[in-house]
């Protein structure tokens, strides 16, 4: 039987590095490594608490040229979803997939706020996700696929809102993918992390910063800060 | 694509008279460097950070076999297909059959320097798919019948009034009288060409900037969002990967994004980073039905073990070539293959021969800023000194080069002959350039002087001061 391009490929790969056959100290190293999750360097800019994570969280989400509210109360959230498309002259209209966070919420209280379910189809104008998570050391937002929070909302809509609940907000990425194993299982993540820092951008031309290249013009942040 | 870099000379003496080029050049040597110092500067961890992931992949380079092998497995537990290609042509065979299987009439894709590496677009032309770039970089090049000049921005080369002039040209079917002063509205009009070529489109392909062994997960760092869509809405999505990609963890390749942004662009973090696990899933209401990973060598594992592995550590963030006097004089394109500037001039050769790319290495000031600021601290420098000794070795260079490297040859290895000689030319040189203080022509010397003038030497070796001066010194002192 001839060898398959995968065993060609490891081969050639065994002999440049001169290893011969089976190495177990090699296997043990890896696995170790694989199952270790080595932290390696954290920068303290994101080594704080409480409030000051927040306040960290939301500066630098405001320096990626993100728009931020504050809500105490994730009861205020379609208030400050209503309050954003009236301040951008958009029409009230949102799209949401179903996550039983954002469906706790009560949207009722707006009347002329529509919410259409489902995946987004790309005539939005807004849409909203919950978020898995925020990063503080960068003003990142960590969403997660699933019917709960379809990814085209995150990509298709002119405007995107993610509400974050503020304890969700970690110092850094490696606290995030703890919380990743803890939900999703060791080894195992949902089919899309995204990583969001900011709004859609391209310096493409001349190297000049412009806003709004495939993804959303706007990225507006709302952080629940209740218990 | 076409490799051009035999002819670099030829090549870098266009690219020195093109207008435009040198222009759009020149925000090139002052945007990204600014950026980068400014965003290393903020994080104090940064240093420390840059030694943290040339380990992480020093380890992953020592254990490819294994990794990719766990990799793999990742892969398939989640529904995805893993497909070894040893050369770009298998590769781009391994592509279309996938696309013939789905009807394939249009393909989005992602910015990514390996389906240059593997001419897939012309691949799919010949084919009779159409590949659509949607990176707006990307796209302008596309537009324009060109490859990349920058490997994270490929229309760098290009001017405002050029993309103009290419959307009118080729959006005919809107108003030819629009307004397209401001870059904005330029943006504004490749973005809404293009969102309908993501609907349209049969499959979605990118590449990768990493691929996690633990969690069989491929990521890309963009911050338009045009792989998100890419990737996202078409039946299939084929991630384009090289084997060097790996890292073991999650943790590990949070480490090395800390660097990768703010080496590349001085961001702290590109906008979007994402992780892609398998196709669509049971309860997902979009995202792809087929999820596939096209694992290309083309070489590499050749490299491993050799002078060369070191280069396989390269995150691709391009700052070697925003800090390259040669790449800002002469642009990517001068040098003729799909990589260019310092990590090119080091990969090139590696992967398609130094006998065709030989000026690549040579085409150094050897002032090493490109290994000052990789992220991934690869020793560029010394790897071209690697490639001029290759060159030597299997004498590539030409006569006059060898002839002229003999001569040297023998004098620095009789020092003082070499003393007695170059003092006797110093002083000579002195002497006759005593006047005028330069010399507009000199025999030998006319590459140099055909575009400056050579200072006259003050009429005495730098040996000879040396000791002077040290001999002043040591009157003083006693």
């Amino acid at each position: 039987m001839t060898a398959t391009s995968r065993e060609r490929i490891l081969a050639k790969i065994r002999t440049s590095l001169g290893r011969k056959g089976e190495d177990e100290t090699r296997r043990d190293t890896v696995a170790e490594r694989l199952s270790a999750h080595h932290k390696g360097i954290i920068p303290k800019r994101g080594q704080l608490s409480g409030k000051a994570l927040t306040d960290l969280f939301c500066k630098m989400a405001d320096s990626v040229q993100a728009s931020v509210a504050r809500v105490s109360s994730s009861d205020d959230v379609p208030a400050a979803v209503s309050e954003y498309l009236r301040s951008k002259n958009l029409s009230q209209q949102v799209r949401m997939g179903a996550d039983p966070r954002l469906g706790a919420m009560p949207w009722k209280d707006q009347p002329n706020l529509e919410v259409m379910q489902g995946r987004a189809e790309g005539s939005e104008e807004a849409g909203v996700s919950h978020a898995f998570a925020g990063v503080a050391e960068t003003g990142t937002l960590v969403l997660t696929s699933g019917n709960d929070n379809p990814t085209t909302i995150n990509f298709l809509p002119e405007h995107h809102i993610a509400v974050v609940n503020a304890a969700d907000i970690k110092g850094d990425m490696e606290a995030v993918w703890a919380k990743v194993r803890e939900t999703y299982g060791e080894g195992t993540m949902p089919r899309t992390v995204n990583m969001v820092t900011g709004p859609s951008r391209s310096a493409d031309i001349e190297q000049t910063l412009l806003l709004g290249a495939h993804g959303p013009r706007a990225l507006h942040v709302i952080v629940v800060e209740e218990g | 694509m076409e490799i051009k870099s035999p002819t670099f000379k030829d090549n870098s003496a266009e690219a020195l008279k093109d207008v435009n080029l040198q222009k759009a050049l020149g925000k090139v040597r002052t945007g990204f460097i600014d950026k980068r110092a400014k965003a290393a500067e903020a994080l104090p961890e940064f240093e420390d950070l840059r030694d943290r992931a040339r380990d992480i992949k020093d380890h992953v380079l020592d254990h490819l076999d294994l990794y990719l092998e766990r990799y793999t497995e990742k892969v398939e537990a989640a529904g995805g297909h893993v497909h070894w290609a040893e050369t770009a042509e298998d590769a781009r065979n391994q592509i279309m059959e996938i696309c013939r299987r789905l009807n394939a009439r249009t393909v989005t894709k992602g910015k990514s320097m390996i389906t240059e590496e593997i001419g897939l677009n012309e691949f799919f032309e010949e084919n009779g798919v159409t590949p659509v770039e949607t990176d707006l970089g990307e796209y302008i090049i596309q537009l324009r019948g060109e490859h990349p000049s920058h490997i994270i921005a490929p229309a760098v080369h290009v001017t405002k009034d050029q993309v103009e002039e290419e959307f009118r040209a080729k959006h005919t079917h809107l108003d030819p009288n629009r307004n397209l002063e401001e870059p904005t509205t330029l943006l504004g009009e490749a973005r809404a060409v293009l969102r309908q070529k993501y609907f349209d489109a049969d499959v979605g392909i990118t590449g990768a900037n990493f691929l996690i062994a633990e969690t069989g997960t491929s990521i890309i760092v963009t911050n338009e969002g045009n792989g998100d869509l890419t990737q996202t809405l078409p039946k299939a999505h084929i991630v384009v990967a090289s084997i060097e990609k790996i890292v073991p963890t999650l943790e590990d390749v949070s480490q090395i994004l800390r660097v990768l942004a703010r080496s590349a662009t001085g961001q702290d973090m590109s906008v979007y980073t994402t992780f892609s696990t398998g196709p669509k899933r049971d309860d997902d209401p979009d995202g792809p039905g087929e999820y596939h990973v096209i694992l290309l060598d083309n070489g590499r594992s050749s490299m491993l073990g050799s002078d060369y592995q070191e280069m396989l550590r390269c995150i691709r963030c391009g700052a070697c070539m925003n800090h390259c006097p040669v790449y800002h004089a002469v642009g990517g394109h001068a040098y003729g293959w799909v990589y260019p500037g310092p990590m090119g001039a080091v990969l090139t050769p590696s992967l398609i021969g130094v006998d065709k790319s030989g000026h690549l290495p040579n085409a150094s000031t050897f002032c090493g800023r490109c290994e000052a600021v990789c992220p991934m601290r690869i020793p560029l420098p010394k790897m071209m000194r690697h490639w001029r000794e290759r060159e030597f070795e299997r004498n590539l260079n030409s006569a006059t080069v060898r002839y002229g490297l003999g001569v040297w040859a023998y004098f620095a290895k009789r020092p003082s002959l070499y003393q007695f000689m170059t003092g006797l030319s110093m002083r000579a040189l002195g002497l006759l350039g005593r006047t005028k203080g330069r010399f507009g022509s000199l025999p030998l010397a006319g590459g140099w002087t055909k575009y400056r003038d050579l200072p006259a030497p003050e009429g005495k070796t730098f040996q000879q001061q040396w000791a002077e001066r040290q001999k002043t010194k040591q009157r003083e002192a006693a």
